[in-house]
């Protein structure tokens, strides 16, 4: 098993005909996601070859859904578009929407979530984020597939970097799913989620979260942790050496006042008996030895 | 900064009186003349704490203005230096309130915190007096509506004679919530005049740049005289770039492997007389030899700087283009590259990305196989 996302995973690529949805849908294939569809309703009815495989485009995303029982949409589509893409795909009630475009007005995604959130039948993924992998099985943004293979281990991050850093560091041991959730301020799927479904998966055995600065998810994690998941968790945290005020490229990675630091995170995952690494190396041994004694 | 906020507010009829703001003590004068009577002089920066810090003063006439003006521009408040002064009226307070919207990252929706005890800040009343502060949650859906706004009015437990207001006056800081995409409207102290109106008397707006695509009037409130030079550089040259004061220069790609990056070199330094890292820099995916000469001109550009770690993991790049961007950066630099380079590469085609490096061999660069030991040499090279 793995979560979110699995072997018989359809995906379908709003704004595939862009050149990021491009490039990336080539590169799902390549790793064996089964990409069933495009969308745009310029380009409806036209279909795009990625060395060998026939992609369709579809002109929504109801018709994407009804044409080849696309259960995943992968959404590229600009800022300025990315809440209309959305609604659309919840207005089908898609079950997965993994939002990859960075740069979305707090405001619309706040508006999309809600939406999603009232209608209770899709799961979003981001914004700003690297998507999601279940190595070997599918894989859902712009995560490599070729760092690691599949495993026993779950991520969750808001950093798509330190993602692909991650399962570098503990590529002999392989995921289950890394889940990169980004880094705006007002995100479809949190760490909790991710946390919440790696607990409930038989296939993963050990968690590693990664945070940063900024709002106060990971100590809401910790809080969730210390009554919910059995499974061990290891973190890690970004941004000791941030200064206040200061915005650290992602969006929401802010220390405000004396909120959001890394210290308080990492002092609130250790209160409830998550190891936190000091760095990343240092975070991959500490699993490291879990995954030795399991 | 203030005025800008009150601006804002005016814009959407949100009660404000916005007086003049002078760049130059002398036209003090002028605007203090023109209002009449006593006046305050109010430093204009981007952060809180003005009064406490000197930097809002009472002037009976013109001549005062002039020298409070003198006293307040060139001030530092908390690292921000005073360029601009508002003048404006003095008001006849009889009660101060505090309002504000905002984004609530915890519940993915917006959050109304307001007190009838205003004019302080909220935290401090969130601490000795929490039941004096309401916070209503909004749903993006729904907005403010009348009922909405009735709802907050009683949360805040308004004074009767001024709930009818209080209840516009929520509307309108609402619309400017919401039309102008903004993360923050704060209204501290909103007033209640001897005259029984309510006024904002003074507010801070924080706006989402990610919309400045639909705003095309927010770039004027862009504070470019108090960015640091370096980052007004790098902004021009659409680089992530936030200066620090520290000796080793950092670029790397994806914000949070820099921020890691940050903090790596940091703990390194501690064992190398406490060296410390002088920039953030995120390069993002592409990389490219110009991306990367663009960095590198930036951070060599600070004199702090003595020593720089490229730290990149391929992910989507590949690292030998990165190798290649490197190489060809420090041609397009010639002769102003002359700080020591430490370069940690991983992940896709790292094999090539290395060799390419190798072969080059050019005198400054000293590749490094892990993040922990290049951060380690480039702290040990900054000493």
């Amino acid at each position: 098993m793995s979560i979110f996302l699995n072997e018989s995973s359809k995906v379908i690529v709003q704004g595939m005909t862009g050149s990021e949805g491009q490039k990336h849908t080539r590169r799902m294939i390549a790793s064996g996601t089964d990409v069933v569809g495009g969308v745009n309703p310029k380009k409806a009815g036209q279909s795009i070859d990625f060395d060998g495989t026939t992609v369709p485009v579809f002109g929504s995303v109801q018709e994407a859904m009804e044409q080849t029982g696309a259960n995943v949409s992968v959404v590229f589509v600009p800022p300025a578009g990315t809440k209309g893409a959305v609604v659309e795909a919840v207005d089908a009630a898609m079950p997965l929407v993994v939002v990859i475009t960075e740069g979305v007005p707090v405001h619309d995604t706040a508006d999309f979530f809600s939406y999603a959130q009232a209608k209770g039948t899709t799961r979003i993924i981001g914004p700003n984020c690297p998507g999601l992998i279940s190595p070997g099985k599918s894989n859902a943004g712009i995560i490599p597939a070729d760092i690691t293979k599949g495993g026993r281990v779950g991520l969750v991050s808001k950093s798509g970097t330190l993602t692909y850093q991650m399962m570098y560091e503990l590529r002999d041991f392989g995921f289950s799913s890394a889940v990169g959730i980004g880094g705006d301020p007002i995100i479809g799927t949190t760490h909790i989620d991710a946390l919440q479904a790696f607990q409930d998966d038989p296939e993963t055995d050990a968690i590693v979260m990664i945070g940063e600065i900024g709002g106060d998810a990971e100590e809401r994690a910790a809080a969730y942790i210390k009554d919910n998941v059995s499974k061990p968790v290891v973190g890690y945290v970004a941004g000791f050496t941030a200064p206040e005020g200061k915005t650290m490229g992602h969006a929401g990675a802010i220390v405000s006042g004396s909120s959001g630091t890394a210290q308080a995170k990492k002092e609130a995952l250790e209160a409830v008996g998550v190891k936190v690494g000091k760095t990343p190396s240092e975070t991959a041994q500490l699993m490291r030895e879990i995954l030795q004694n399991l | 900064m203030e005025y800008q906020a009150k601006e804002l507010f005016a814009k959407h009829d949100v009660p404000v009186t916005l007086g003049t703001v002078v760049e130059k003590a002398e036209d003090a004068r002028a605007a203090a003349e023109q209002l009449g009577g006593r006046v305050v002089v109010k430093a204009q920066v981007k952060v809180g704490g003005r009064g406490k810090a000197g930097g809002v003063k009472l002037a009976e006439n013109p001549d005062e203005a002039v020298a409070r003006a003198e006293d307040i521009l060139g001030m530092d408040i908390k690292g921000h230096t005073v360029h601009r002064v508002l003048v404006a009226p003095t008001a006849d307070i009889a009660e101060e309130y505090y309002f504000s919207f905002l984004v609530d990252r915890a519940n993915r929706n917006y959050l109304c915190i307001a007190s009838i005890e205003g004019g302080v800040e909220i935290e401090e009343v969130a601490r000795t007096n929490p039941d004096a502060v309401a916070k209503v949650s909004i749903d993006p859906q729904a907005g403010v509506d009348d009922a909405k706004a009735a709802e907050i009015v009683a949360a805040t437990r308004f004074p009767a004679e001024v709930a009818d207001e209080a209840k516009e006056v929520v509307k309108k800081l609402w619309t400017v919530f919401l039309a102008e995409d903004a993360s923050l409207v704060e209204v501290n102290p909103l007033v209640r005049l001897g005259d029984g109106h309510l006024e904002a008397l003074d507010g801070k707006v924080t706006l989402d740049e990610n919309a400045d695509f639909r705003h095309a009037d927010h770039a004027a409130f862009e504070d470019t005289a108090a960015a640091d030079p370096l980052e007004a550089q790098a902004k021009e040259k659409n680089l992530n770039y936030v200066k620090l004061d520290g000796e080793v220069g950092i670029i790397g790609n994806g914000a949070g492997l820099v921020m890691s990056t940050l903090d790596v070199v940091a703990y390194a330094g501690e064992q190398h007389g406490g060296v410390k890292p002088a920039n953030f820099l995120d390069i993002g995916g592409g990389a490219s030899a110009e991306v990367m000469a663009n960095g590198l001109h930036i951070i060599l550009g600070d004199p702090q700087v003595k020593s720089v770690f490229v730290n990149v993991f391929g992910g989507i790049t590949a690292c030998d283009a990165v190798a290649n961007g490197i190489v060809h950066a420090l041609e397009l630099l010639g002769e102003e590259a002359n700080k020591p380079l430490v370069v940690r590469l991983d992940g896709n085609n790292v094999v090539e990305g290395r060799r390419i490096l190798v072969d080059a061999n050019h005198p400054l660069v000293t590749l490094v196989d892990t993040m922990d030991g290049a951060a380690d040499r480039a702290a040990e090279l900054a000493k």
